[in-house]
């Protein structure tokens, strides 16, 4: 088992720069945008670039809510253990917004294929867009790409990306962990 | 913990702290799904269950149901009433012939007390006791308890009195199991006939006098006095009943300090409570029935989950 860096601290910071801009010249003032982090683990990043959205870019009325997709998994019949959820917190309604849904790495795309699904309990979107930290290409199960995407990684299924934030791990920084054994 | 230590919910007596914590933590997700503008999810779209129902019943039913379609399972509604059971046919014939139409896991009501764990011992499914006779209802008490930590915070240290039929009621068994496994301490209080013996070796005080029990408590659960289990008289009148084991808002007031009012349902009002108290603001028995639908779907989404 080895492992390596795919960004440290400061490599995230610049791309968490970068991808903040790319969507204020698309979504200018978020007056019709939302950011829904993708529980449990696509919260850290969309508190991040909401912070800075707010506090850099001065972008002062942003809606924001988390999705949990547990109960909208395509696995429940098959998962060998119970799946437990986290917190929705989404009090406004979607209908007609254009809705950036925020997760920090794309796998197969069957997260997001059920965030697709959950986000109708709470209306109906005029568009749906995906911001990724990590773009895992070539994994896919399904057909679904990142509109926004912080670094683009070719691995093979054995491997593990680690995304450590600060606030919860110590330190920011992401891993590409590798389980084969030679 | 993430899993429920049971394959089936047959009473409170048979699971433990932990299974009551994690089903109030996805009854949490529960009650936030029901709050949404569409309040169904797609979790158990490739589970079919059974709700037989030997015995009358509105809101359990109907919250299991509504618990059962929010989670996109396919639900079969049978009352004994409608059924081949008046033909004789067996419990056991009855639930196979069920079973064999593919399905996972049975929602029961019966008379008998037992009949669910007969049953979990002889058929092929997940089960849930919707009530046994006046043995246990464990969803009641678990969506009672929930009201209380949801109005209060915790159960944990809270004093609790359960007033009323406490001889023929299996919600106050099932109330006393799971308020004594999360740490509250409960009363009983009622006439003294309908009182069991031996009530005090499950940890349990009683009270004979209302008011001192009421200031004593935190939480009042007032039990319906069921007329249909009674084979003779426990009581000379309802009226002498109601004189003495009935809340009304006077006596209320005459507390110094605010009691919750809970009340399972169906309540006989003027009986043992009136209606100024069942509809004031210190009442939450509409908040258990609200509370029902999340923590049915709590429970059957947790035991469906261990379905293989």
């Amino acid at each position: 088992m080895g492992q390596r860096v795919l960004l440290t601290s400061k490599e995230i910071s610049i791309i968490l720069h970068r991808l903040a801009c790319q969507l204020i010249e698309k979504h200018g003032d978020f007056s019709n945008s939302v950011i829904i982090g993708i529980q449990p683990r696509g919260k850290y990043l969309a508190d991040r670039l909401i912070e800075l959205l707010k506090t850099e870019y001065n972008i002062a009325d942003l809606r924001a809510g988390y999705l949990d997709i547990t109960f909208f998994r395509d696995d429940f019949r098959t998962a060998d253990r119970t799946m437990e959820a986290s917190e929705t917190t989404i009090d406004f309604v979607v209908d007609d917004k254009k809705v950036i849904f925020v997760d920090d790495v794309l796998y197969t795309g069957r997260s997001i294929r059920s965030a697709l699904t959950a986000i109708q309990s709470f209306g109906r979107p005029s568009e749906v867009e995906l911001l990724v930290l990590i773009d895992r290409r070539f994994s896919r199960h399904l057909p679904i790409q990142p509109d926004y995407r912080g670094r683009q990684v070719d691995s093979i299924n054995d491997d593990f990306v680690k995304v450590n934030w600060k606030e919860k791990d110590g330190e920011d920084s992401i891993l590409l962990i590798n389980n084969t054994t030679a | 913990m993430s899993e429920l230590s049971v394959n089936h919910l047959l009473g409170i007596k048979y699971i433990n702290e932990s299974d009551i914590r994690l089903i109030f933590e996805t009854a949490d997700h529960f009650k936030e799904v029901i709050s949404r503008p569409i309040k169904k999810v797609p979790s158990l779209q490739h589970i079919t269950i059974a709700n037989i129902f030997f015995e009358n019943s509105t809101r359990t039913k109907l919250s299991f149901e509504l618990a059962q379609k929010r989670l996109s399972a396919d639900v079969l509604s049978f009352s004994a009433a409608q059924s081949s059971v008046k033909k004789g046919e067996t419990l056991i014939d009855t639930v196979n012939n069920i079973l064999a139409m593919k399905v996972d896991m049975v929602v029961m009501r019966h008379s008998s007390p037992g009949a669910a764990h007969f049953l979990a011992n002889n058929v092929e499914a997940s089960i849930i006791n919707a009530g046994d006779g006046a043995h246990e209802h464990p969803t009641q008490a678990l969506l009672d308890c929930y009201s209380i930590r949801e109005k209060l915070g915790d159960v944990t240290g809270k004093k609790v009195v359960i007033v009323g039929d406490i001889l023929h009621s299996r919600v106050a068994l099932s109330n006393i199991y799971a308020l004594k496994m999360l740490g509250a301490e409960v009363k009983v209080c009622g006439p003294k006939t309908l009182i069991p013996r031996y009530i005090e070796s499950l940890g349990v005080g009683v009270a004979s006098d209302l008011r001192n029990a009421l200031q004593w408590c935190g939480v009042a659960n007032m039990l319906r006095v069921q007329n249909e289990r009674m084979d003779v008289s426990y009581f000379p009148s309802v009226r002498e009943y109601s004189q003495q084991y009935g809340v009304d808002r006077r006596l209320l007031e005459s507390l110094d300090k605010e009691i919750v009012i809970m009340h399972p349902g169906p309540i006989n009002r003027g009986v043992e409570i009136t209606s100024d108290v069942a509809d004031s603001s210190q009442s939450v028995i509409l908040n258990q029935v609200e509370n029902g639908v999340a923590i049915r779907m709590a429970v059957i989404y947790l035991l469906a989950s261990k379905i293989k």
